[in-house]
């Protein structure tokens, strides 16, 4: 029976469609990691092999302005996409569990506007609109910027879930006195959980990676990572953004490492 | 998580009161990417006790919109391109620098002391200056390459392997040097050829790139790349077999230049900082660094012997004249975006 | 099939009804005074003058619409005709954000569905090795794609090594070559979202389809598919939206010979062009269109939900 079941779950060719997925992910990131350890100037000459854009990284004359930048992204990141996750889960417990209302097509146009809305044109609005409330640019004004466009991203996935969960459950606990809260809090959002993970992550990465939005909104002498980086094309592309990309990759495959086995000692308690 | 973002909150706190403290000696500067060196700036808030706050743009166009939706008045200086300062002006973006203001200012070029776009530097002091062409891989063509016909009329082993900055300034002042018409021309058969000749040549291009400009020329993606001189220059040293250009049609000059910006917040800071710049010593450390030349006397001494005779700086005796980039009216503008959009579309 | 489609479709109930207003209000909130208090001023600038090199004369003026629709010869002086130039430039944008999402759904669906029938403590694992990429800044991957891609790359070498091609295939400065940079950018939000639909759904159905004999395919089609449909909508919406806008892609891959939407519209302001109106008009159309491709799939959504229900 539990094989049947397995046969049932599984479809031929899914498993090497994933394969080639992680393939078309990864090979770029190959590229990325060989060439950090060029030796030469050059993006596209192989010298051989060599540690010098990491010693440039930690040490050449850029350093501290990486370093604040990197700082900057992460912050930012961590507080827009959990600001924004926890918005946009609210939101769609609003318009997936509140029954139907009139203003529910307005509301999920309004969510999904700054997908919308070409970044560009957010960036020169967003800007004319900081100035003209008179409010000085800066950290903030990156971080309230990530916020709003950020939600989109994690209420899509959040709300596919919901739409996915009998509310069968939730109506159970009522049904055994559990408190609406209680029922919100135990029921519904521990099953929603792979949702507002999804939701998070993609919150998390577009926040990590916008530039067009953050370089018109970030007050003068504050940097994100993609501004930092965007300053090489001027001059061509330089292999230390190599070094740092490897070293981000490192980081976040070091991360999820450790959260593999916290999860899995937990698991096992 | 908590802890994490309790201190992510204290941080940003912490920044945005260090933004909001506009302590004494202060200067924000709003300059290109990647073309000051920070050991520089270092030098100066050592001297002077001026801390320096930059904001970076990548493009001249970038920096007026910014400049435009609200920035006057939160920067003291920047360093726009010739036509651009000729904008500027235009727009009443630029403050007057009073005579005797800058004690400096006799170390500017003879050449350079009166340029057209800003009469008598009224408002700049020169920054860095240059050439836009075009480079070719010698491996792939090794015919005449003096000749604005490479990029617009290319011979048939270069068709197709052609980058174009994605730059409209540049690529109409080069193409109206090759067409032999006026920059900014208002004469309707020349604008018609001008628009018949570029979509002409556009079947021949296979890219138009600015950022990678010099990485297409050095992989090989691209056999004849229109650049600048000192990405040329970088270029040459990974890719011993590409060659700067100087047409016999002539080609296109420019000249960044520091600007004094209207309502400047720290006035006097920018005063010292652009007669710092006016020291030969530094503003050849700046030459060294983004690989072009600068527009005072009295630095040869400092500049890296191989900048001065790296051969995209020496155009050669068959070179027609560097020309810069001519500032059109709004009716002739007009004319000009509508064919670069049918060359784009 | 109907308890498929009510387990999973787009079924809304109503038990938290009183606290609606509070649950959508820090939305409402956010989203009004940072998105739509600037959209609203985009959109009251495509009816100004345009002042010359970027920003707005406070002028009442149609212009900016005159322009999109309407061609008056290159010195502006001819009798209008229809302007093509700026339909066609939507047109390609539309066609490379589709052939994108239907690239992304086509990997991206069974590999969402590999990823949710893992174990349970694999599956987290799963999601941040599909995530871990993006970690790298855009360019950087884009550019280390064009790498790849290109005729003396890795990818044509290996090909010519394995005999399956005699020469290099050109593929950088095409439009495929923009196409699979755009399913590059955006392929974690596809993945994603149908990842969480799938994770949730009950496989007992596929049991009772295959007990009823169903083939496999029949039952994904009838009866997977629909339970996870609102997955599937989400991560094409997620896909196709950005992609009709972004402009990184389409310039380092493709060549940018030939217009995007986004970046005709980021020439109007940080280009030459400087036409704020101009690229305020062609925001509001791009907006509207948007908004009329959603609001046609949600009524056809809501009206397969009735059918079915």
């Amino acid at each position: 029976m539990a094989s049947k079941q397995f046969d049932i779950k599984s479809y031929t060719g899914f498993k090497g469609i994933t394969l080639l997925c992680l393939i078309i992910l990864y090979a770029p990131l190959v590229v990325v990691t060989i060439y950090s350890f060029n030796a030469s100037q050059s993006l596209t000459n192989w010298e051989g092999l060599s540690l010098r854009w990491y010693v440039d990284v930690f040490s050449g004359p850029e350093s501290a302005k990486f370093k604040t930048a990197a700082w900057n992204s992460f912050v930012i990141a961590i507080i827009a996409a959990t600001t924004a996750t926890a918005i946009a889960t609210l939101a769609a417990t609003g318009m997936v569990r509140g029954g139907r209302f009139r203003l529910r097509p307005v509301s999920f146009g309004l969510i999904s506007l700054p997908l919308m809305v070409p970044e560009i044109v957010l960036a020169v609005a967003t800007l004319i609109f900081f100035n003209s409330i008179g409010f000085q640019r800066g950290l903030l004004t990156i971080l309230l910027a990530h916020i709003a466009f950020c939600i989109p991203f994690a209420y899509l996935p959040i709300s596919a879930r919901m739409q996915g969960i009998e509310d069968s459950y939730e109506q159970a606990a009522l049904d055994l006195y559990a408190t609406k809260r209680q029922a919100f809090t135990k029921i519904l959002m521990p099953l929603m959980m792979p949702g507002i993970i999804s939701g998070f992550l993609l919150a998390f990465i577009v926040s990590l990676d916008d530039f067009i939005i953050t370089n018109f909104v970030k007050g003068a002498g504050v940097e994100t990572l993609p501004t930092a980086i965007f300053g090489s094309v001027k001059q061509g592309i330089k292999p230390n953004i190599m070094a740092i990309s490897t070293l981000l990759l490192s980081l976040s495959i070091v991360m999820v490492t450790i959260s593999y086995f916290v999860s899995k000692s937990d698991n096992t308690k | 998580m908590k802890n994490m973002m309790k201190s992510g909150v204290a941080a940003l706190a912490l920044t945005i009161g260090a933004n909001a403290a506009t302590a004494e000696g202060e200067l924000v500067l709003y300059h290109w990417f990647e073309y000051m060196p920070q050991e520089l700036l270092d030098k100066f808030k050592a001297e002077t006790g001026i801390t320096v706050t930059m904001d970076t743009y990548d493009s001249n166009e970038a920096m007026l919109a910014s400049l435009k939706a609200g920035g006057i008045g939160t920067y003291d200086v920047s360093v726009p391109g010739d036509y651009m300062v000729a904008i500027m002006a235009g727009e009443g973006m630029l403050d007057t620098i009073a005579e005797g203001e800058l004690k400096n200012k006799g170390n500017i070029s003879p050449d350079w002391s009166d340029p057209s776009f800003d009469p008598g530097r009224a408002s700049s002091i020169p920054y860095q200056w240059g050439s836009t062409s075009f480079a070719v891989n010698r491996d792939a063509y090794d015919g005449d390459i003096q000749t604005t016909d490479i990029l617009f009329n290319p011979p048939a082993e270069l068709q197709g392997r052609i980058n174009v900055l994605d730059s409209q300034g540049e690529v109409m002042a080069l193409a109206a040097i090759h067409m032999g018409i006026p920059q900014c021309s208002t004469d309707r058969e020349q604008l018609k050829a001008l628009n018949a000749m570029l979509q002409e040549a556009k079947q021949h291009w296979a890219s138009f790139n600015s950022d990678t400009a010099k990485e297409v020329l050095v992989s090989g993606d691209a056999d004849v790349g229109m650049i600048y001189d000192g990405f040329a220059a970088k270029a040459r040293q990974e890719k011993a077999s590409v060659e700067y250009a100087f047409p016999t049609q002539g080609y296109v000059a420019w000249m960044d230049s520091v600007v004094l910006l209207k309502d400047a917040p720290n006035r006097d800071s920018a005063l010292k900082f652009m007669d710092f710049l006016l020291e030969p010593e530094n503003i050849a450390a700046v030459s060294n660094f983004a690989r072009y030349n600068n527009g005072l006397t009295g630095t040869s001494e400092f500049l890296d012997p191989d900048l001065l005779a790296q051969p995209e700086n020496n155009p050669p005796e068959t070179a027609g004249p560097g020309v810069f980039i001519e500032v059109c009216d709004e009716q002739t503008q007009a004319v000009y975006d509508k064919i670069w959009t049918e060359l784009k579309k | 099939m109907a308890a498929g489609a009510t387990s999973g479709g787009s079924a809304t109930t109503d038990t938290y009804k009183e606290a609606r207003t509070w649950l959508l209000l820090p939305s409402w909130v956010t989203l009004s005074i940072l998105v739509l208090a600037p959209v609203i001023m985009m959109l009251i600038y495509s009816f100004l003058t345009k002042e010359f090199r970027g920003g707005v004369i406070w002028e009442f003026s149609l212009s900016a619409y005159d322009q999109f629709f309407f061609d008056r010869g290159l010195f502006g002086d001819e009798p209008p005709k229809l302007e093509w130039t700026y339909i066609s430039i939507f047109w390609r944008s539309i066609w490379q954000a589709g052939v994108a999402t239907l690239l992304s759904l086509a990997i991206g669906f069974p590999t969402a569905y590999f990823i949710a029938t893992r174990s349970e403590e694999m599956r987290p694992v799963w999601v941040f090795l599909i995530t871990i990429p993006y970690w790298v800044n855009l360019l950087i991957r884009t550019v280390s794609m064009k790498f790849l891609l290109r005729d003396q790359g890795p990818l044509n070498d290996f090909l010519i090594n394995i005999g399956l091609i005699d020469s290099p295939l050109h593929i950088v400065n095409t439009n495929f070559a923009v196409q699979l940079g755009l399913f590059y950018s955006y392929l974690p939000f596809m993945v994603l979202p149908i990842y969480a639909a799938v994770e949730r759904y009950n496989f007992s159905l596929s049991e009772a389809a295959a007990d009823l004999y169903a083939s496999k395919l029949t039952t994904l089609r009838r009866v997977v598919l629909p339970a996870i449909k609102p997955g599937v909508i989400a991560g094409c919406i997620l896909v196709f939206v950005p992609s009709m806008g972004s402009f990184l892609a389409p310039d380092l891959l493709g060549g940018a010979k030939n217009f995007m939407i986004g970046s005709l519209i980021e020439e109007q302001f940080k280009g030459n062009a400087g036409n704020w109106p101009f690229g305020a008009a062609a925001s509001m159309i791009l907006l509207s269109m948007v908004l009329i491709i959603l609001m046609f799939s949600a009524r056809q959504q809501a009206k397969a939900d009735k059918a079915e229900g």
